[in-house]
C-alpha cells in the first residue's frame, strides 16, 4: 500500500480509500517527477487542515490522489516544487495553515476585500522605476493589477496581483448541487462555458453513477472544439492588432463571431449556455442543423486560413512575434504551465491525449506543439489547434452517434471524491468534488488553467521592453475571473 | 501587400445593416420571455421554483419575470407543465429604469432617449470607459464584439476610450465585487459631468448568478446611478447596441414601442 490512490479522469472513489498519510509520505511522491500538480488544496477539519493533492501522471494516464493533515504551520513544498507556489498561497489564504519557508507568501484573491493592498517585490537602484497598471484597464478587459519593475524600457520583474473578480463561486458551490450549480460553473469563465460545464458534469456524473449517452459526449466534444476555434481565432486577430497589422485583426475579429454563432446555432447562445447539462446535453442537433453547421464552418475556416496566412507572410508581423516574451521549456515545466502556453514551449501536455475522457477516449486529437516558447510559438500552436479541432468537428458532426442526448441524474453518493480534467481552450481545467454524508458538496475545488499560467506571463516579461506587454499578455490571454473564482 | 489587398477584397463588406432591416438571429435564440398565465395549472409554481436566480414570482393568476435577474436559461421553460412560458426572438430589451425590467404581463417599456441637454451633448458622440467588476468576461466579450467590422460601433459615434477623463460615461459589467467597489467609484468620479452609466448584463443589474453572494454588491446601482439597463447573460451584442442607440435617440425616438404581436 503506497501513500496514494490512482484513479482515471472522471472517476470517483470512496473518501475512505484516499489514504491520509504522514507529511513526508505525502511530500515525497510529489517531488519525484513524471507528474504535474493538477490540484492542491486544503480543507478545514476540526483543529487541523487536510491537504489534498491530485497529481496528473501522463505516463500511466492516472490521477494520483493523496492527503495529509497539517496543523497551523507546515514545511512549504514550494522551495522544492515551484509549481505549488500559488496553491500554497491559496491554502494559507483559505485555511490559515502557514507553509513555512514559502518564498512569497501573500494573498491570492483578497476574499475579505482590499485587493492589491500588499507588498510588492521591488527592484531598487538609481533609474529604476515602477509602473503600476490596473485594476481598471484601457480596453474592454477584466480587472487585474500589474506592477512592473523597470530600468528604462526594460522590465526586470512583473508581479501580477488579482482577486478583483472574486465573487465567491467555490464557496457558493458547497452545499450543492442545487438549481444554481450549473449556472455557477458555466460562468466560472464565461469564454470557457463549455470547458468548465463539461468538467463539472463529469464530476456530477461520476458521483451519481450516471452514464451520459454517446451522442451527448460527441456533442460536448464538438462544442468544446468550437469554443477552442472561436477563441483561438479571436486571439490570432488580437495579436495582429497588438502589432498594428490591421487586416488580420479585422478579419479574425469578424470570424471569431462567426464561430461563436455556430455554437449559437447549436444551442441559441454564442457562449454555449445551456448546452452541457448533467447527464448529457440540453439540445439535440438534427441532421439538417449539423449540415448547416458544417457548411458554415467550412466557409469561416477558408476565410480564417487566408487571414492567418497573411500573418506568416508579413515580415513586419513575424519580426514582432519572434523572440518576444520567451519562456524556456525548463521554466514552463518547473512552473507547471498548461495548455497553449506549455505546448508553445515544447511540452506535450494535453488532457485530450494524456487523460482522455468522453469522446476523446475514442477519437484522438494530435497534440500541437512548437518549440520556441515565444509569442510566435503561441500563435503557431493556436493555428495548428484550430485546424485539428476543425477536423475533429467535421468528423463528428458528420457521424453523430444515434440515440438520446441526456440521461437522468440521480442523487450523489455520500462520502466520495471525484476528479475531472478537461482540456479547455486555455489548457487544463480541473474540478475536484467531495461529498458529505448527505451527498452534498462538502468541498468543490476549481483549478482554471489560468491559475497555472499567470506566472508564465510574468516570466515571459523578464528582460522585455514594457511596450511589448500588451502583445505578450495577449499571447497568453489568461482569464481573470477563472483565476479569481 | 498584394495578398493583403486580395484578402481584403474577398472579405467584402461585412457590416450589418442594423438598425435598418431585421437582424439574423439563430432559431434557438432565447430572447424576451413571454408568459401566458391562462395556461398555468392552478397553484403551480414550477417555473418560479426552477429559476436559478429567483427571477420569477407567481400569484393571483399572474406570473412576473424580472428581466434584470433572468439568465435567459431554459430552466423555467423545461419545468413548466403547461407550456405557459417560452422565449421569444425579441432581442430589444434595454430599459431606462430597474423597475421597467419587471415584466408583469404588460408591454416592456423600452429605453427612451436621454433628456434634451444630455442628448445634445452625447447624441452624436458618446465616449465610454468600460469597467469590468466581478463577472465572467462573457459580457465583456460581447461588448468588445461591437468594435468589429460586423457591428462597427464607431459609425454611430460611440467609442470606448482609455481614460475616464476622456469619457462621457461608464459601461459597467459584473456583479460589482467588493474588491472592485473602490475602483468603480473612483473611475466614476474621474469622469467629468454630466455623465451616464450603462449597466450591461444580469450581473451588473442584479448580481446575476452571484446574486446575494456576500462577495458582491448585487450590481452597479449599489455604487453609481445607472441610466440604461441591458438585460441578458450575456446580452446579445444587438441587445446592447439597440439599447445604446435608443438611449441616443437613434432608435425609437423615445416613443413607447410595443412588443411584436403574439
Amino acid at each position: 500500500m503506497t501513500g496514494a490512490r490512482d484513479i482515471r479522469n472522471g472517476e470517483a472513489l470512496a473518501l475512505e480509500e484516499v489514504p491520509v498519510v504522514g507529511f513526508e509520505e505525502f511530500r515525497r511522491p510529489l517531488l519525484e517527477g513524471g507528474s504535474r500538480l493538477a490540484a492542491l488544496f486544503g480543507r478545514r477539519l476540526e483543529g487541523r487542515t487536510r491537504l489534498l493533492a491530485v497529481s496528473a501522471r501522463a505516463e500511466t494516464g492516472s490521477l494520483v490522489v493523496a492527503a495529509t493533515d497539517v496543523g497551523e504551520r507546515y514545511p512549504a513544498l514550494t522551495p522544492e516544487l515551484p509549481e505549488a507556489h500559488l496553491f500554497e498561497r491559496e491554502i494559507f489564504e483559505q485555511t490559515g495553515a502557514r507553509p513555512e519557508g514559502h518564498p512569497w507568501l501573500k494573498p491570492v484573491r483578497f476574499p475579505s476585500g482590499g485587493a492589491g493592498t500588499a507588498d510588492f517585490f521591488r527592484v531598487e537602484g538609481e533609474e529604476v522605476h515602477e509602473v503600476a497598471v490596473g485594476p481598471v484597464h484601457a480596453g474592454v478587459i477584466e480587472p487585474g493589477h500589474f506592477r512592473f519593475q523597470c530600468h528604462g524600457e526594460e522590465v526586470h520583474h512583473l508581479e501580477i496581483s488579482l482577486g478583483y473578480q472574486h465573487r465567491g463561486v467555490e464557496r457558493a458551490l458547497r452545499g450543492g448541487p442545487d438549481k444554481r450549480t450549473i449556472h455557477l460553473v458555466e460562468t466560472l469563465a464565461g469564454d470557457t462555458t463549455i470547458g468548465h460545464a463539461s468538467a463539472a458534469c463529469a464530476v456530477l456524473e461520476a458521483l451519481s453513477g450516471t452514464r451520459a449517452p454517446a451522442r451527448a459526449h460527441a456533442l460536448r466534444a464538438v462544442a468544446l472544439e468550437l469554443e477552442r476555434i472561436a477563441n483561438h481565432a479571436g486571439d490570432l486577430g488580437a495579436l495582429a492588432n497588438d502589432v498594428g497589422y490591421l487586416p488580420s485583426a479585422s478579419f479574425c475579429g469578424r470570424l471569431r463571431g462567426d464561430f461563436l454563432n455556430l455554437t449559437a446555432l447549436l444551442c441559441g447562445s454564442r457562449f454555449g449556455r445551456g448546452l452541457v447539462r448533467p447527464g448529457g446535453v440540453g439540445f439535440d442537433v438534427e441532421a439538417e442543423r449539423a449540415r448547416d453547421a458544417l457548411s458554415r464552418l467550412e466557409g469561416a475556416l477558408e476565410d480564417l486560413a487566408r487571414a492567418v496566412a497573411l500573418l506568416w507572410e508579413t515580415p513586419s508581423v513575424l519580426s514582432r512575434f519572434e523572440e518576444a516574451g520567451r519562456v524556456s521549456r525548463e521554466a514552463a515545466e518547473e512552473m507547471g504551465l498548461v495548455g497553449v502556453a506549455a505546448r508553445a514551449c515544447g511540452l506535450e501536455r494535453d488532457v485530450r491525449q494524456e487523460f482522455p475522457w468522453g469522446m476523446y477516449r475514442f477519437s484522438q486529437v494530435p497534440i500541437s506543439v512548437a518549440g520556441t516558447g515565444d509569442v510566435l510559438a503561441r500563435a503557431q500552436v493556436r493555428w495548428l489547434e484550430i485546424q485539428r479541432s476543425a477536423a475533429f468537428v467535421r468528423d463528428h458532426l458528420r457521424r453523430l452517434p444515434a440515440g438520446p442526448v441526456r440521461a437522468a441524474v440521480g442523487g450523489l453518493a455520500p462520502h466520495r471524491l471525484a476528479v475531472s480534467l478537461v482540456e479547455g481552450w486555455r489548457g487544463e481545467i480541473c474540478h475536484v468534488a467531495i461529498t458529505d454524508g448527505a451527498g452534498r458538496f462538502a468541498s468543490y475545488k476549481v483549478v482554471d488553467p489560468s491559475f497555472h499560467n499567470w506566472t508564465g506571463l510574468a516570466l515571459a516579461m523578464r528582460g522585455q521592453p514594457i511596450s511589448d506587454f500588451p502583445l505578450c499578455n495577449k499571447s497568453f490571454n489568461l482569464s481573470y475571473c477563472g483565476f479569481d473564482l | 501587400m498584394l495578398r493583403a489587398l486580395l484578402a481584403r477584397l474577398r472579405q467584402g463588406h461585412r457590416t450589418i445593416a442594423f438598425p435598418d432591416g431585421a437582424p439574423a438571429l439563430p432559431d434557438r435564440f432565447r430572447g424576451l420571455p413571454e408568459v401566458d398565465p391562462s395556461r398555468c395549472p392552478l397553484e403551480c409554481r414550477a417555473c418560479a421554483e426552477a429559476c436559478p436566480t429567483n427571477a420569477i414570482s407567481t400569484g393571483a393568476g399572474r406570473v412576473a419575470v424580472d428581466l434584470g435577474r433572468c439568465l435567459f436559461c431554459t430552466e423555467c421553460v423545461d419545468a413548466c407543465p403547461g407550456d405557459a412560458i417560452h422565449h421569444t426572438s425579441e432581442y430589444r430589451m434595454a430599459t431606462r429604469s430597474r423597475e421597467a425590467l419587471l415584466l408583469e404581463g404588460g408591454p416592456l417599456d423600452r429605453a427612451r432617449a436621454l433628456e434634451e441637454r444630455a442628448l445634445r451633448l452625447f447624441g452624436r458622440s458618446l465616449k465610454l470607459r468600460q469597467v469590468s467588476a466581478g463577472g465572467c468576461n462573457a459580457c465583456e466579450a460581447d461588448v468588445n464584439v461591437l468594435n468589429t467590422v460586423v457591428f462597427d460601433l464607431g459609425r454611430f459615434g460611440v467609442q470606448f476610450v482609455a481614460s475616464p477623463r476622456h469619457a462621457d460615461g461608464l459601461l459597467v459589467t459584473g456583479a460589482i465585487s467588493r474588491n472592485m467597489e473602490l475602483a468603480l467609484r473612483k473611475t466614476w468620479e474621474a469622469v467629468p459631468p454630466p455623465k451616464i452609466v450603462i449597466a450591461v448584463g444580469a450581473c451588473a443589474i442584479s448580481g446575476g448568478p452571484y446574486v446575494d453572494h456576500p462577495e458582491v454588491l448585487n450590481g452597479a446601482s449599489a455604487v453609481v446611478p445607472v441610466d440604461l439597463f441591458v438585460p441578458g447573460c450575456p446580452p446579445h451584442p444587438l441587445t446592447i447596441l439597440d439599447g445604446i442607440l435608443r438611449l441616443l435617440g437613434r432608435i425609437g425616438s423615445g416613443e413607447r414601442t410595443l412588443p411584436p404581436p403574439r
